[in-house]
């Protein structure tokens, strides 16, 4: 199947695969598929940044917020591999190794601006 | 319907599930040694983890006639100490001729840190001593992209085969880079993190379905032991064929496992 994958085009600076076609459904049968299921993603995306809206207190400057926000705009740029771009959008992209993970067990989603993530 | 979820954590289980996942077909499991979701204030406690893969879960498994298998390693969420680190990593030698040892695994990065990638560089250089299969953990969210580079150059400077190496939790972002450098490719199926059954369907139909697998990960978080079966579902819904299914949830994991001669599904 690996050989059905198409030749290569370049988008921007990368270079990405072109998967035209590689779904074995018709766009139709996709969309006859997985229409209910991502309206209910859709609305609960909606009704999250409502339920932010709606929060208390003064409009707040969160880096995951901001990253979630341009993470919005990929979905309807109309270009391909949505998916991929947006988790190299929350990715760290820095160089540098702290030496040691004292107090920072966890992840947060998204790149610090700081530290890497798309500012 | 058979199929293998190579990379489940049991401990963290009921034999509840055992029971579920052999009514869904399983027939085997592998079980790398991971976090426990604290961390562990001695390396005994890591002797008793270990005798609990190696000796304990396999009888656990066997009654449901679920074949069970593991790998050893201190994973990377306890390895940023290197002392302690390495006086886990000295227990490991004496447990690799336990007969349901595969590896060592799942070793890899969590913060992306010199601590962690100095414990990563000598557990693989404890893989090619002892001539080892080696199962990869790579980091969470936004650590992922990174630390998977890192990991796969760690893993090119040692004389290991990529073809016995499989480094797992990959993305959309990280799966065609592991492919191409010529590793295996293990996609896990999470309720939020991670891959979805669909997306894991999606990126066989883009990246192939030529060594690559996909397994629940299930442990003591949110996640779903029996997310394999409910993925071979999906690739079936979509029309993909019963052997291609099977490719990717049996022959797949059974032709990198084997390269372990402990590794006979009976």
């Amino acid at each position: 199947m690996r050989s059905s994958v198409r030749s290569e085009m370049r988008q921007g600076e990368s270079v990405v695969k072109d998967v035209a076609g590689t779904s074995p459904q018709t766009r139709q049968q996709v969309i006859d598929t997985y229409f209910m299921e991502h309206r209910a993603k859709l609305i609960d995306i909606a009704a999250y940044l409502d339920r932010i809206d709606r929060g208390q207190g003064s409009p707040t400057s969160d880096f995951r917020d901001d990253a979630f926000k341009r993470a919005l705009a990929i979905l309807t740029d109309g270009t391909p591999h949505r998916a991929k771009r947006i988790l190299d959008l929350f990715s760290d992209h820095t160089q540098e190794l702290p030496q040691s993970a004292e107090g920072m067990k966890g992840a947060a989603g998204a790149a610090v601006p700081a530290k890497g993530g798309d500012a | 319907m058979r199929y293998i979820d190579p990379h489940i954590h049991m401990v963290s289980r009921t034999t509840d599930d055992y029971q579920r996942m052999a009514q869904a077909g399983c027939i085997a499991i592998t079980e790398p040694a991971f976090w426990a979701g604290f961390d562990r204030s001695s390396a005994q406690g890591f002797f008793d983890y270990f005798r609990q893969l190696t000796e304990y879960e396999p009888k656990r498994a066997a009654q449901f006639g679920i074949q069970h298998f593991t790998w050893l390693c201190i994973n990377p969420k306890e390895a940023d100490d290197p002392g302690f680190a390495r006086e886990v990593v000295s227990l490991i030698p004496e447990f690799l001729d336990k007969g349901n040892v595969l590896g060592i695994g799942e070793i890899g990065l969590n913060k992306n840190t010199r601590n962690e990638l100095i414990i990563l560089e000598e557990q693989i250089a404890l893989a090619e001593k002892h001539n080892q299969l080696v199962l990869v953990h790579t980091p969470h969210l936004e650590d992922k992209l990174k630390g998977t580079r890192l990991i796969m150059d760690a893993l090119a400077a040692s004389s290991i085969d990529p073809g016995r190496i499989l480094i797992d939790h990959v993305e959309e972002h990280t799966v065609e880079e592991v492919l191409d450098r010529g590793f295996w490719a293990g996609m896990t199926l999470y309720p939020d993190t991670k891959v979805t059954p669909q997306r894991a369907a999606d990126i066989i139909e883009m990246y192939g379905n030529e060594r690559i697998w996909m397994n629940s990960a299930g442990d003591w978080g949110c996640s779903d032991p029996l997310a394999v079966p409910k993925a071979r579902l999906e690739m079936r819904r979509r029309g993909h064929s019963a052997t291609m299914v099977d490719k990717v949830t049996l022959d797949n994991p059974r032709t990198f496992l084997s390269q372990s001669p402990r590794f006979e599904i009976s």
